[in-house]
């Protein structure tokens, strides 16, 4: 919510701004404090000052208060930030997209801004500094929330020059919500990469002290550097604790906790290495580091849709949805099932040319369309299954399949970034 | 105007009975160190942007903290894995009352900041705190005691353990809402300080939504006199010793007037920091300190303070330089110095001394400071030393001080800066409407004179006693007391009398908790003694027994009226003659023996009328 026109006129009236001193005077009462950013969920009449003591306190105004203007503030004269200088240090490139991990306040108006500078970013964290040569810019500043294939493609495309460039590694900077998706993406878009890209997230932004922004990167560089790993992968924490992380395969990690550090977990496998006091342990095979020159194959048919089965779902809903799209990948119940009306309006849509991946819900697991007679059915009617491939990953890759496969039900069913495996290690 | 000697203010910090203030774990301390995880704090950027890499480091020696999080008063908000949720309406409301009480200016919308604290003391690095009220005041013996700030803020977490690179934390006390009051610096003499605290409480409690024991209130005292500085005492748990703190202060900053005014005198120049290894000469000493220190390849570091004889410990001990030295010596994690003033003593004799005098090429007048200790350590602690001897020679340096339990207090940390505050923006702000304030108006609770009129009135106590009881907070145990064991008389004059009694008489009567107090009327009201035998029994409490084994040590086990009457039979007969000369009027000269026989064990009117009984069975 804004401020109340009257209100709004008044301070217009005064050319006040965030970050001038006013004086209000309200009945016997005077306030004299910093003018701060209208909170959303402030009341429109109510004017926020930030005390002498610190303290912001709301006030409301009404006709008869006064309002003055005190002072205005010179404008803060910024530092001269210090070049890094080019050592022998291997040069990281960060890409910045925005997100929590690059969001900070303005201690002079108290304003949370959700995009900082990469820039900004490595002189919060110097000690990136002392193991690489880093070479920092913003790409995007969004949310993740808001990132969209296109961001994806963009992405790739910079990447992809990073690493011609000779580049010892990329760190990615990112939104948590749909980083999965973006790691996703990048893994089947770079295809061949000489070394890592490691995207890096923050579950608490970095303004704070207990910021995981800073522990995380400093854990990304470490791991590009010192291990011999050349994989599209996402560095979070592995435990509330700032000194485990957890390394995944991006096609592998999935959002589980919507605000916990430890929020990103690899599914159907270990992740590709954990980070602990003790060491890194590496438990995967994986791709190593190399001279090979980066292709990236950005295509993606965009006219995907993701479904979410559920008990009660009717064709008629998502007919539209399926019928406009030209992919559908459903996350299934159990094994990978929908209800019998289902099944045939998925059957049509197959003969119709839409290709249907199924996956599903339960996340764990590989789906197995051949115990019930309901996955015999889809089977029949030509639902591509894909192992253990989790239906986020399945939709990132359908689209790419899509635009880049001339066979992809062939495409869907073939690993090609880690993202499936027809067998699954036993746990207990 | 006539200049006060002395000056004080208090900031008051008292836990509010309610869930937790940012979500709804049970506000309880635990007996729990499962379920812990790691974490570090890295202060943030400068309102320039530009991070202090000198800060960094500091933050990184600190390494790591410990948090224990103990299940059912801790959950993802305290671990700050979970943004917090609203601020608790309870408690807010509560502070809305208590501003309301004290005739402060209520904000119309509450901001919660976020004020930075790195010691690790909060998971996130902040303190969650809102400014919800101004410019109040209290009436104190016809003075207005001025009110500048109401503050709704978070408890921090509890320091449990700390070691070598890492603290340890508990979470169950962070996020326990806290009020936090600051009066003006109003307040002249060390009573007004304790009177004050002891009307705010009583305040604070009349809310019936605040935490009562040890722990649940803490207070931080801001003394200064004239010519000297603002010094601040924080975490005072024991309103009593609140003027034996303001005294202690007062005679401090005075002693260090003086020792300043003795250098000045001597024309004492600024000490330079020249420290000298003199590990040698105490290779053979048995000192137990020096011997560990060496032993450990600790070493023996001396600075010499030219012109500082005499005022380290001197004037029959009203001197006491040397401990300000040590105290600061001390935050650099040595257990302390030596100086001249005080040697020899301590297993360091007399050629110990002389050697060094020799070394140090003292001359009348100096004093020195050694150190022993791992070498880098030594060396910043003299360091130290040396600065806080030349701040002598200015007067009384600013800093924050820890309370002592024996009234005096320790050198802490300089007095901080501004705290950098910015805003709270996972907590909306909270509008504070006329409807909610009218209701807060309508629903005040009842006030402390209001409280002793219905004392008086329903409990037949005297106007002293109910006073007395409201002012000193005991008022809401007076009535578990007199509702529990329908002795309200036995209960006044336990509260009113015998507690301030034994304080007097130096017993530890905070060995007697609520709970203990409530179980020895309990067994009082099971007519396990009798009511004479309390005090007594209190006393032997004061030693840490419970009730029921301060009565079995004691002996008294109340004695039916078949053995009492045999035991007064047995009295009044061997008095028989006398009995039978004064008739009835021997009652009075024979409860003596009587009682020293039965106290404890019989009620003294039941005393009485036995007694009245067998004289009646004597006389024709």
């Amino acid at each position: 919510m804004s401020y109340s026109q009257t209100l709004s006129d008044r301070l217009d009236s005064l050319q006040a701004a965030n970050g001038d001193v006013l004086r209000v005077t309200s009945g016997d009462r005077t306030y004299e404090g910093t003018l701060m950013p209208h909170h959303d969920f402030s009341d429109p009449d109510v004017l926020v000052l930030k005390l002498k003591s610190g303290y912001n306190v709301g006030i409301r105004i009404d006709g008869a208060d006064g309002i003055e203007l005190v002072q205005r503030p010179e404008a803060p004269i910024r530092k001269q930030k210090e070049k890094t200088v080019a050592g022998d240090k291997p040069r990281i490139a960060i890409i910045g997209t925005g997100g929590t991990i690059a969001s900070f306040v303005d201690y002079r108006t108290g304003a949370v801004h959700p995009a900082l500078s990469t820039d900004a970013l490595v002189s919060q964290v110097p000690e990136l500094g002392d193991l690489a040569e880093i070479d920092s810019k913003v790409l995007f500043s969004i949310f993740s929330e808001n990132m969209a294939p296109q961001h994806w493609q963009e992405l790739a495309l910079a990447v992809a020059n990073e690493l011609n460039k000779g580049a010892e590694a990329v760190l990615i900077p990112h939104g948590t919500d749909t980083m999965g998706y973006t790691a996703a993406a990048l893994s089947f878009m770079l295809g061949e990469i000489p070394r890592p890209v490691i995207l890096v997230g923050a579950q608490r932004s970095s303004d704070r002290p207990s910021s995981d922004a800073a522990s995380n990167l400093l854990a990304a560089a470490r791991f590009a550097i010192e291990q011999d790993v050349a994989e599209v992968c996402v560095l979070m924490h592995d435990s509330p604790s700032d000194d485990s992380f957890a390394v995944h395969f991006g096609t592998r990690v999935r959002k589980m906790h919507t605000s916990r550090r430890d929020a990103f977990h690899s599914i159907n496998v270990a992740p590709l290495a954990n980070i602990s006091p003790g060491g890194v342990a590496v438990n995967h095979p994986h791709r190593r580091k190399g001279d090979v020159k980066v292709e990236a194959r950005i295509g993606l048919e965009k006219d995907v849709v993701l479904l979410q089965y559920f008990p009660g779902m009717r064709p008629w809903h998502f007919e539209r949805a399926i019928s406009g799209s030209h992919g559908a990948v459903v996350a299934g119940s159990g094994l990978g099932h929908v209800n019998k009306e289902m099944v045939e309006f998925i059957s049509k849509a197959i003969y119709g040319g839409t290709p249907v991946v199924m996956t599903s819900q339960c996340l764990n697991g590989a789906t197995n369309l051949g115990v019930y007679d309901t996955g015999r059915d889809l089977l029949k009617a030509g639902v591509i299954t894909v192992d253990d491939m989790l239906p986020e990953t399945a939709y990132v890759k359908l689209m790419w399949s899509l635009a880049n496969s001339d066979d992809v039900a062939k495409t869907m069913r073939t690993p090609i970034a880690n993202e499936m495996s027809e067998r699954r290690e036993m746990h207990v | 105007m006539s200049e006060h000697e002395l000056t004080c203010g208090i900031e008051i910090h008292q836990q509010l009975d309610t869930t937790k203030l940012f979500c709804s774990c049970r506000s309880e301390l635990v007996e729990s160190d499962e379920k812990t995880f790691l974490r570090r704090l890295r202060p943030t950027a400068s309102e320039m942007g530009e991070m202090d890499r000198a800060a960094l480091l500091e933050s990184q020696k600190r390494l790591f903290f410990r948090y224990q999080a103990p299940p059912g008063v801790s959950c993802l908000v305290e671990s700050d894995e979970e943004p917090p949720h609203v601020a608790d309406v309870e408690a807010t409301d509560t502070v809305l009352t208590f501003a309301t009480m004290l005739n402060a200016r209520i904000v119309d919308e509450i901001h919660f900041m976020r004020k930075l604290v790195i010691d690790g003391s909060n998971t996130s690095g902040f303190q969650r705190t809102a400014l919800i009220a101004m410019d109040g005041h209290l009436d104190l013996n016809g003075r207005k005691i001025g009110i500048q700030s109401i503050c709704l803020e978070e408890d921090a977490a509890r320091k449990v353990d700390a070691g070598d690179g890492e603290i340890t934390y508990r979470l169950d006390r962070l996020g326990i809402p806290l009020i936090e009051i600051a009066t003006g610096p109003d307040m002249h003499t060390p009573e007004e300080v304790k009177e004050v605290a002891l009307r705010l409480g009583t305040l604070l409690r009349a809310t019936k939504r605040v935490k009562r024991g040890i722990g649940s209130i803490r207070e931080d005292l801001n003394i200064s006199i004239p010519g000297g500085s603002r010094i601040e005492i924080k975490g005072v748990q024991e309103l009593r010793l609140l003027p034996l703190y303001v005294e202690n202060e007062v005679k401090r900053q005075r002693m260090l007037l003086r020792i300043r005014d003795i250098l000045s005198e001597r024309n004492v120049a600024e000490v330079g920091y020249e420290p000298i290894d003199v590990t040698d000469i105490f290779k053979d000493c048995p000192s137990k300190v020096i011997k560990g220190a060496l032993k450990d390849k600790g070493k023996v570091i001396a600075v010499k303070l030219p012109g500082f004889a005499g005022v380290l410990n001197g004037d029959g001990g009203s001197l006491r330089f040397g401990s300000e030295l040590a105290g600061r010596a001390r935050t650099r994690g040595v257990k302390g110095i030596f100086h001249s003033d005080e040697l020899p003593a301590y297993g360091i004799e007399q050629p110990y001394v002389d050697a060094l005098n020799e070394r140090l090429s003292m001359q009348d007048g100096d004093a020195f400071a050694i150190c022993a200790a791992p070498k880098r350590k030594a060396m910043e602690a003299l360091e130290l030393v040396v600065v806080r001897a030349n701040e002598g020679l200015v007067g009384v340096p600013e800093e924050t001080r820890d309370p002592l339990p024996d009234g005096s207090s320790r050198y802490s940390r300089p007095l901080p800066g501004a705290a950098r505050m910015y805003p709270e923006t996972d907590v909306p702000p909270v509008r504070v409407d006329e409807e909610r304030l009218k209701k807060i108006e309508d629903n005040l609770p009842e006030l402390p004179d209001e409280v002793i009129e219905r004392l008086v009135s329903q409990y037949k106590v005297n106007d002293q006693q109910a006073a007395q009881l409201v002012r000193g907070g005991k008022d809401e145990l007076f009535e578990m007391l007199a509702k529990g064991s329908d002795m309200p008389s036995v209960a006044a004059t336990t509260l009113a009398n015998t507690f301030p009694e034994m304080e007097r008489d130096g017993l530890n009567v905070d060995k007697i908790d609520d709970d203990g107090l409530l179980s020895a009327f309990r067994l009082l009201s099971e007519g396990r003694f009798a009511k004479e035998a309390l005090p007594t029994l209190l006393r032997e409490m004061c030693s840490g027994v419970t009730a029921a084994e301060a009565i079995e040590k004691l002996g008294l086990s109340a004695m039916d009226s078949d053995e009492a009457l045999s035991v007064v039979r047995g009295i009044v007969s061997e008095r028989r003659d006398f009995v039978i000369e004064k008739g009835m009027a021997a009652i009075g000269p024979l409860m003596g023996p009587v009682m020293a026989e039965l106290r404890g064990k019989v009620d003294g009117k039941e005393a009485n009328a036995l007694l009245a009984k067998c004289i009646k069975e004597l006389i024709p």
